[in-house]
């Protein structure tokens, strides 16, 4: 396939990269005299090992998390993919889209087939069958492991041809190599991170490529392609609403900047119609695109695009410029008024959904703060610190402007695609610190286009000195360098010199890079979170494997239909290594289900009972990070809880918990805080235990206090396990007292 | 109170129906006589050791080879083992001859009562005497009273039997003598004359006592070491004939002791380990083959990473394990031990040019019970007429199973056996035969695949498929 496209194109292009073109001829040194005849075929080796290379590079990298822990699953949302990819692999297909899953939620439950993304499943099963057809004996969960590894590599190639569809293959090949190793995407796609990401960046760069390869081919082929990719996409990530929302915005601005043609006719009309309805495929998405409201920028430029058709059908029929002019003044007036119209009577009739909140959060950095708690309160969502991108993209971070700067000299769809993808993406990188993985791929694009175009200016300096005559009109290819050849021109003496300093800089920071790159995998993304590492006074590793320690308590030892409580984080970890019932889990659909548990939490224990019992909660598990010092523990997030809660049941106020502004557990503690349920049952018995030498009993590791209610006595619940760090701490629910 | 009530109906039951019974019983009881018993009952763990010491004469007029061993349908059902040796010449110059036992039917035995047959090597001619020395182990039958424990209290357990050997024939003199872990004892049933010493409790000897006596007897003791009961245990030995052999045993391990009740308090059970949870246990110890590799110890959401293994490449490997939690009464965990083996220590080619495998019985684990086992054999793909040798009646049957890259797939072997002690860690032997052509199957279908493949390539890169010329 790779060899296919490459031998077309290079036939029909007639370019050849000069960082290649440095390379065949090293290479052509140890080659045989007949080499000229083959330096195509040269080339094209080079290219298909290079991009092999950087294939298995994309995917090695990435195995870290394996070889320092285990083969496992990381995180939380992995858990739940996992779960279902297991179901849809042991019920089939039909069992899984009809699914309802009575294990969370309880007592509300959830159809799983209607509230899922099944993209990321579909393709591990898909994966998975394909193996065992083959008969590879492999269990479900390498694969689920592996699976965004794989579609890493994948990407790898997708970028390759991006590249080179926006620049030339140089630049693909450079900007595969960047998003092989790119921190900021590494950071959701290492194995075992198996969640929707994983899959969706690969169809999202795909859908892109593919739609920029329909507008620059104005093939309907490509078309289709794109349309296709985009419902993988669908499937897959709800982030495809970026790409419903930037190709009307691209096509409005080739539309503005007067670049309207043919090709973008054809290919945007058959990505948008074929895909929308292969997206109402996906049971999630429904309706959605003709009913919700950010879809409907889609919509408007499909019309836009018709009455542009029009216009210029007309323009082509009446010779009369005057006529024409009064017709289209008519005609743009009243196709904006009837737009405006239908927009308006379907928003006041309720046919159109208003922008949900994550979408408002992401136009408007403060308004999740202010008006959802619960968005706010996820880390990942937390809006973006300069360090964060300095760390995720690093040197990419200063070639992207150059990268703009390359683009907008050499201005072309395909390159006003990748800008705007570029800075619309980067705004959201700044709402949000989980989209910086969304502005991964445009960031490597681009930068990849500066490091390709500077290294292919310096090197065709330093061929032109050697051999003036040849490369002077064999390489002329691109406008940009003509000229900044003819500027190095003047500067004749220093310019071999200064080209060979700023190729050592860009090689010196391009291994900077890799250096960074492999640095922040091992160190920062690939802990899987489930099992703590820790390093021991002797420097020997030490291990914490409590919440699978308690996971797997409560899957042994606890009947099948007991119902657990705990805060929603350890939701999906709890039914898919516990396998019992939660009340709430990371699927935050319901506001107040979360609210209630929240209230529990920060209630005191015999109101708390009320609610628990209401709920028919058996057991309660709370996360405490005490006595090992682990800080992201319930006690940490439980403002969180009140908020929440609060948030629906104003019985609980943030301020009862707070001390003049400040959240304590020592003595100074508000007395609320003291005895809520959440504390009484992190610290219930903790006074008793010396944690750190020389400290008195009941010393707070992660929070470095002594706890202020050493004396905690339970009445209605009892401990049912503890780990063995204290990790995890369940407790059981008890009956209620007899009457009588 | 149940659980007092129930001997005593026992014995009652048993006092009407002796004499019935001595009518009954045949006559080849009548020309076998015991002249001393020596029976010394171990309840140091939960498998409880019998060991049974008959001196037999033949009082009759004919030589007898069968000698008949009563047990009652409670003990029959947790019997997991049983064995007879015939012990010849004196003191010092005692050989043991290992005598065949099967189990009998008798159209007359009293109270559901069940025989085992022991043949005898030579027939027991009149007047003569023989000893025999008998080992049968019981699983299972120590009950636990109370029932739930909390994690301060420590375990007892009840052990029923006889004071007096259940038989078919006429005992002259028997003595029993039961072992008790720790000199700590609630309560013993009394039949004079009884002693205890220490942690050994001694009842006899009792004289001239006709066939079928009984006499229930309780012992209400403490108990706290580990009851670990593997619930089922499916070990899959894998044989590749490129050098390995490949362990996999899967483990529902539960506590059978009495069942935790209440509170599990993590203060208490770190800062207290001798008054808290003394009957819960932390540890198991497998004890695997040497030259033992790649040993992993998982469950089915990942690795356990609390295991050591001390690996000696000419003793015994020992892998000690520990379960994610300790195990308290009444809780479980399953868990997942593999390990690889060099494939010449186990595999033989036997002198008709068949090969056969050379494998351990039983569960690696020390003192565990084994309620179910399932051993599965996978022999190599292409291998042919399998046949298994076990020491004692199991189960068997085939199956199919496929792995990697296989197209017929692999004949499996599969044995089971209830009720596994561990004196079943014996070897057994599967034999078949196979063609080494086999082994290149495989490599071969591989290499034509790639091959193929960069046929494909090179073919799709030279042929000019376009529509356009």
């Amino acid at each position: 396939m790779v060899g296919k496209t490459e031998s077309q194109n290079g036939a029909v292009k007639a370019t050849a990269a000069p960082a290649m073109n440095l390379e065949s001829d090293l290479f052509s040194n140890f080659s045989f005299k007949s080499f000229k005849l083959k330096t195509k075929q040269q080339e094209l080796l080079l290219r298909v090992s290079i991009l092999g290379l950087v294939y298995i590079l994309a995917f090695i990298t990435r195995l870290f998390s394996v070889l320092r822990y285990e083969s496992m699953i990381h995180e939380f949302d992995p858990y739940f993919n996992y779960r279902t990819t297991l179901f849809l692999t042991e019920k089939g297909f039909y069992e899984f889209w009809n699914w309802f899953d009575s294990e969370s939620w309880y007592p509300l439950g959830r159809i799983i087939g209607g509230t899922l993304y099944p993209g990321l499943m579909v393709t591990a099963a898909f994966i998975y069958w394909t193996l065992r057809f083959l008969r590879f004996a492999v269990h479900i969960r390498e694969v689920c492991v592996l699976t965004a590894p794989f579609f890493a590599s994948n990407t790898t190639v997708v970028a390759y041809f991006f590249g080179k569809e926006i620049w030339d293959s140089g630049a693909g090949l450079v900007a595969a190599a960047f998003i092989a190793i790119c921190p900021g995407y590494i950071s959701r796609s290492v194995a075992g991170s198996y969640d929707n990401e994983g899959v969706a960046i690969f169809a999202l760069l795909l859908t892109f490529y593919l739609f920029v390869k329909a507008v620059n081919t104005g093939s309907l082929a490509w078309a289709l392609a794109s349309a296709f990719g985009y419902f993988y996409m669908v499937s897959a990530w709800g982030g495809y609403v970026f790409i419903i929302n930037l190709i009307p915005l691209y096509v409005l601005v080739l539309l503005i900047t007067g670049r309207y043609s043919m090709r973008l006719y054809v290919a945007y009309n058959c990505m948008y119609v074929l895909g929308m309805l292969l997206a109402m495929q996906i049971r999630f998405v429904g309706f959605q695109h003709v009913q919700s409201g950010e879809h409907m920028a889609a919509m408007g430029v499909f019309f836009l695009m018709q009455v542009f058709y029009f216009l210029d059908w007309v323009k082509y029929m009446l010779s009369d410029t005057k006529l024409f002019q009064a017709f289209l003044r008519i005609t743009v007036t009243s196709a904006v008024a009837v737009g405006a119209l239908a927009l308006g009577v379907g928003t006041a009739s309720g046919y159109i959904s208003p922008w949900t909140g994550r979408f408002y959060s992401l136009l408007d950095p403060t308004y999740a703060k202010d008006n959802i708690p619960i968005i706010a309160s996820v880390s990942e969502h937390q809006p973006t610190a300069w360090s964060s991108f300095m760390f995720d993209f690093h040197i990419l971070l200063f070639l992207f402007p150059a990268g703009l700067y390359f683009c907008f000299k050499k201005l072309s769809d395909a390159t006003i695609f990748i800008v705007m993808y570029g800075l619309t993406s980067m705004y959201f990188a700044g709402v949000m610190v989980r989209l910086i993985l969304v502005a991964t791929p445009a960031v490597c694009l681009i930068s990849a286009i500066a490091v390709s175009a500077t290294i292919k200016n310096l090197t065709s300096l330093l061929r032109t000195k050697s051999k003036t005559a040849v490369a002077g009109s064999s390489k002329g290819t691109g406008g940009s360098k003509a000229s900044s050849k003819a500027s190095f021109d003047q500067s004749q003496p220093f310019q071999k010199n200064g080209a060979i300093a700023l190729l050592l800089g860009a090689f010196y920071l391009l291994s900077k890079y890799a250096t960074h790159c492999t640095w922040v995998t091992s160190e920062a993304y690939s802990s899987p979170s489930i099992v703590l590492a820790a390093r021991g006074a002797h420097g020997n590793r030490v291990i914490f494997d409590d919440y699978r320690e308690a996971y797997f308590w409560l899957r042994q030892n606890t009947p099948p239909d007991a119902k657990v409580m705990s805060w929603w984080d350890y939701g999906y970890q709890i039914t898919a290594m516990g396998n019992r019932t939660v009340i709430v889990d990371n699927n935050t659909w319901n506001n107040t289900h979360i609210a209630t548990v929240g209230r529990a939490m920060s209630s005191y224990e015999d109101e708390a009972y009320e609610i628990m019992r209401s709920l028919d909660v058996d057991y309660v598990l709370v996360v405490f990070g005490g006595v090992t010092g682990y800080s992201s523990d319930d006690i940490n997030k439980f403002l969180w809880m009140v908020r929440i809660g609060g948030g629906v049941f104003p019985v609980i106020k943030e301020p009862d918990y707070l001390v003049n502004g400040d959240y304590r557990v020592d003595k100074g503690a508000a007395p609320k805080m003291l005895n809520c349920l959440m504390y009484k049952l992190s610290y219930y018995r903790f006074g008793e235990l010396v944690t750190e030498y020389g400290k008195p009993p009941g010393y707070d590791r992660a929070r470095g206090v002594e706890i202020g209610n050493k004396d905690i006595k339970l009445e209605h619940l009892e401990e049912a396990f503890t780990t063995s760090n204290w990790i995890v701490r369940i407790y059981k629910v008890k009956p209620p007292n007899n009457r009588w | 109170m149940e659980a007092l009530l129930r001997p005593r109906i026992m014995l009652s039951l048993t006092i009407i129906l002796i004499p019935i019974f001595l009518f009954i019983s045949g006559a080849s009881s009548h020309q076998i006589r015991i002249n001393n018993a020596e029976r010394r009952i171990d309840l140091s763990t939960h498998i409880v050791k019998v060991f049974l010491t008959l001196k037999v004469e033949n009082t009759g007029k004919t030589s007898a080879s069968e000698i008949l061993l009563a047990f009652p349908p409670t003990q029959v059902d947790h019997l997991a083992f049983l064995e007879a040796l015939a012990a010849t010449g004196k003191k010092k110059k005692k050989t043991y001859v290992s005598l065949a036992v099967k189990p009998t039917q008798l159209p007359d035995a009293p109270n559901e009562t069940n025989y085992y047959t022991i043949v005898l090597a030579n027939p027991l001619n009149t007047g003569e005497t023989a000893t025999l020395e008998i080992l049968y182990i019981l699983t299972h039958s120590l009950e636990p009273f109370p029932v739930e424990i909390s994690q301060s209290e420590s375990q007892l357990v009840y052990y029923r039997d006889s004071a007096l050997i259940l038989s078919p024939y006429h005992i002259k003199q028997q003595t029993t003598f039961i072992k008790i872990p720790s000199n700590k004892v609630e309560s013993f049933t009394r039949v004079e004359p009884t002693d205890r010493a220490g942690n050994e409790l001694k009842y006899g000897p009792y004289e001239d006592r006709p066939p079928y006596s009984y006499s229930p007897l309780l012992v209400h003791f403490e108990n706290n070491n580990p009851f670990s009961v593997v619930e089922e245990l499916v070990r899959e030995v894998e044989i590749s004939h490129w050098g390995n052999l490949q362990i996999t045993e899967q483990y529902k391990l539960a506590h059978a002791g009495a069942r935790h009740k209440g509170i599990f308090s993590r203060v208490d059970y770190q800062s207290k380990p001798t008054f808290s949870g003394v009957s819960s246990f932390k540890h198991l110890l497998a004890r695997l083959p040497p030259r033992v590799h790649s040993v992993y110890y998982r469950d089915e959401i990942g690795n356990i990473s609390t295991s050591h293994l001390r690996a000696d490449s000419w003793k015994i490997s020992e892998l000690e394990i520990e379960p994610r939690y300790p195990l308290f009464g009444g809780w479980r965990a399953t868990f997942v031990i593999g390990y690889g083996l060099p494939l010449e220590d186990f595999l033989f080619e036997s002198s008709d040019g068949r090969r056969y495998l050379n494998f351990t019985f039983g569960c690696p684990l020390v003192e565990t019970v084994v309620d179910k086992l399932t051993i599965k054999v996978v022999l190599p793909e292409g291998a042919k007429g399998p046949s298994a040798v076990v020491p004692f009646p199991v189960e068997q049957r085939l199956e199919t199973k496929y792995s990697y890259l296989d197209v017929v797939g692999r004949t499996v072997v599969v044995l089971e056996k209830k009720n596994v002690v561990p004196v079943h860690n014996i070897p057994f032997q599967v034999y078949y035969t196979f063609k080494p052509i086999f082994m290149l199957a495989e490599p071969m279908m591989l290499a034509s695949a790639f091959f193929l493949f960069f046929t494909a390539c090179v073919a799709y890169l030279h042929v000019d498929l376009s529509i356009r010329k």
